[in-house]
């Protein structure tokens, strides 16, 4: 049977198993980005992601922890700027993201073989997850569904009015510093996943499709949760059956249900 | 001093001395203001007068930078349970994915506060104040199917929910057409009168202010305000910086009643 041997590789049971995490991360954490339309900052800290891994391979040190290192410090460094500095805030992004990038290539051109390793972060190598990435990534996704479900009340009144939030007594800059926060630990999870140039489609799409058919904020995250799962396993199947890169696979898995749904709800 | 009598009057909001400057320009110069349970009152003035200043610094929002604001005798940011606030003209995604009754939920945030879940006492409160402004019936719809005016009511009933015995609106109207504008303040006045609630309305819609409120206040950097309904000719000059008469007959100022 085709399906045991596709998992019958250890390998593949890590990718799977991480890509149905990065799934659920980004079907719960996706839905924040769209409607507190933070899309284009998610975008810069995956990028801004990749300066922290350089510094990891560099130093010799895990490159996915640095990753998760510069990506929150990068969120936080966004919402500080935008909220205290005068500058605004996609020129603040404009500029972590390509001081990210930037830096990314530098040090990981100084480390040893770097092509191979550069190529898996910009478009993603889900079959070389270990299971200590693997670990790490069960164990985020955990953090993050738990202050979601406790924080449910407070990032809807974040998402939906933070003037009338503040209003009444909701700390809304912090709130907002956690929930780019959360974006940036979901965007190196899927970093692996995807690469870093197509984060961004795996966070939005399965919840742009979610809200074309579903209602309430619940029913859209569990339509997201499921459509991001079948994303990753449509893809990895490809992937393994055709021998192109998972990350491809997956973002072109979504891309052409959104633009079917989108078609269908016209 | 005489004690006060159960039913005397409860002196909800007091304002002394106020000033408000942000950097070099001074938004509020000198702000003294006595609210007592009861009182509907509207706030007029040009834009830029510092109306939205003057409600925020009323919500805790924004320090004094001289003077002092206290409401129910406590500073503002503690007495938030008790203020209902309906901010301008709520800016949010039609297609945002919530249901009038969880919208209304949200406003109970003061009450029961950070990591606490809504329970069915919340749930209830909720229900009762979309009955309060007529809109129980839309309980269950999303909030973005909903009329400008029917969302205006819903933003009123989120403001309710908490019980509140003070609420702050800032230009509830603007966007509303004119039909639903009368009936929203109709409902302003039922609240004020039938349910005890003081209101302070801040508004540039002149003719409808005078036509509702029970005090009228005008601002322009200094406050004009005589705990009544009339101002001055010379209030309004010296807070519009026009003749009173381009104020009492031009259409966008009028303030006064028209001459009998």
């Amino acid at each position: 049977m085709i399906e045991l041997n596709f998992l019958s590789y250890e390998f593949m049971r890590n990718a799977l198993l991480a890509g149905l995490a990065a799934a659920v991360l980004c079907g719960i954490i996706g839905i924040y980005v769209i409607l507190n339309r933070i899309v284009f900052i998610s975008d810069g800290i995956a990028h801004a992601a990749f300066g922290g891994i350089g510094l990891g391979y560099f130093l010799g040190y895990d490159p996915l922890a640095f990753g998760i290192g510069s990506a929150v410090l990068t969120a936080i460094g966004i919402g500080l700027t935008s909220s205290r500095a005068r500058v605004s805030e996609d020129t603040a992004i404009g500029v972590f993201m390509a001081t990210g990038m930037a830096l990314g290539i530098m040090l990981l051109t100084l480390s040893r073989g770097y092509a191979r390793d550069l190529y898996g972060y910009l478009f993603g190598n889900i079959l070389a997850v270990t299971e200590s990435d693997v670990l790490l990534i069960l164990i985020l996704t955990l953090v993050i569904l738990v202050l979601v479900f406790l924080l449910y009340k407070e990032l809807l009144l974040l998402s939906f009015d933070p003037i009338y939030g503040q209003a009444i007594g909701l700390p809304v800059s912090g709130l907002r510093l956690l929930l780019l926060s959360m974006v940036a630990f979901s965007v190196v999870v899927l970093i692996k996943v995807v690469g870093i140039i197509m984060v961004i489609a795996l966070l939005t799409i399965p919840g742009a499709i979610s809200r074309q058919h579903m209602k309430g904020l619940p029913s859209i995250m569990a339509g997201s949760v499921i459509l991001g799962c079948v994303f990753v396993i449509i893809g990895l199947f490809i992937s393994y059956d055709l021998d192109v890169p998972s990350g491809a696979a997956i973002i072109l898995t979504a891309a052409v249900a959104f633009f079917l749904s989108t078609l269908l709800t016209r | 001093m005489m004690e006060r009598m159960p039913d005397a009057l409860e002196k909800i909001l007091s304002i002394r001395d106020l000033w408000i400057c942000q950097g070099e320009h001074v938004v509020l110069e000198s702000i003294n203001l006595e609210l007592f349970s009861g009182d509907f009152l509207g706030i007029i003035g040009p834009n830029g007068g510092g109306k939205s200043t003057l409600l925020k610094a009323m919500l805790g929002l924004i320090k004094p930078d001289r003077g002092e604001i206290s409401v129910f005798g406590l500073p503002p940011a503690r007495a938030r349970s008790r203020i209902g606030y309906v901010p301008q003209k709520t800016v949010f995604d039609r297609s945002f994915p919530v249901k009038v009754r969880d919208v209304v939920l949200m406003g109970r945030y003061s009450r029961i506060g950070l990591w606490h879940r809504y329970g069915p006492e919340d749930r209830n409160c909720a229900l009762l104040a979309l009955k309060a402004v007529g809109m129980a019936d839309r309980a269950e719809r999303e909030i973005g199917a909903l009329s400008g005016g029917e969302q205006q009511r819903v933003f009123v009933a989120r403001s309710l929910v908490s019980d509140p015995d003070l609420l702050l609106l800032d230009e509830p109207t603007a966007g509303i057409d004119s039909a639903q504008q009368t009936e929203f303040y109709e409902l302003l006045s039922h609240l004020n009168r039938d349910l005890g609630k003081a209101i302070v309305l801040v508004s540039h819609d002149l003719t409808a202010v005078s036509t509702y409120v029970s005090k009228i206040a005008c601002l322009n950097q200094r406050l004009y305000y005589h705990s009544s309904r009339e101002l001055s000719n010379e209030d309004i000059e010296k807070a519009y910086g026009c003749p009173v008469e381009m104020i009492a007959h031009g259409t966008p100022h009028r303030v006064l009643r028209e001459h009998d």
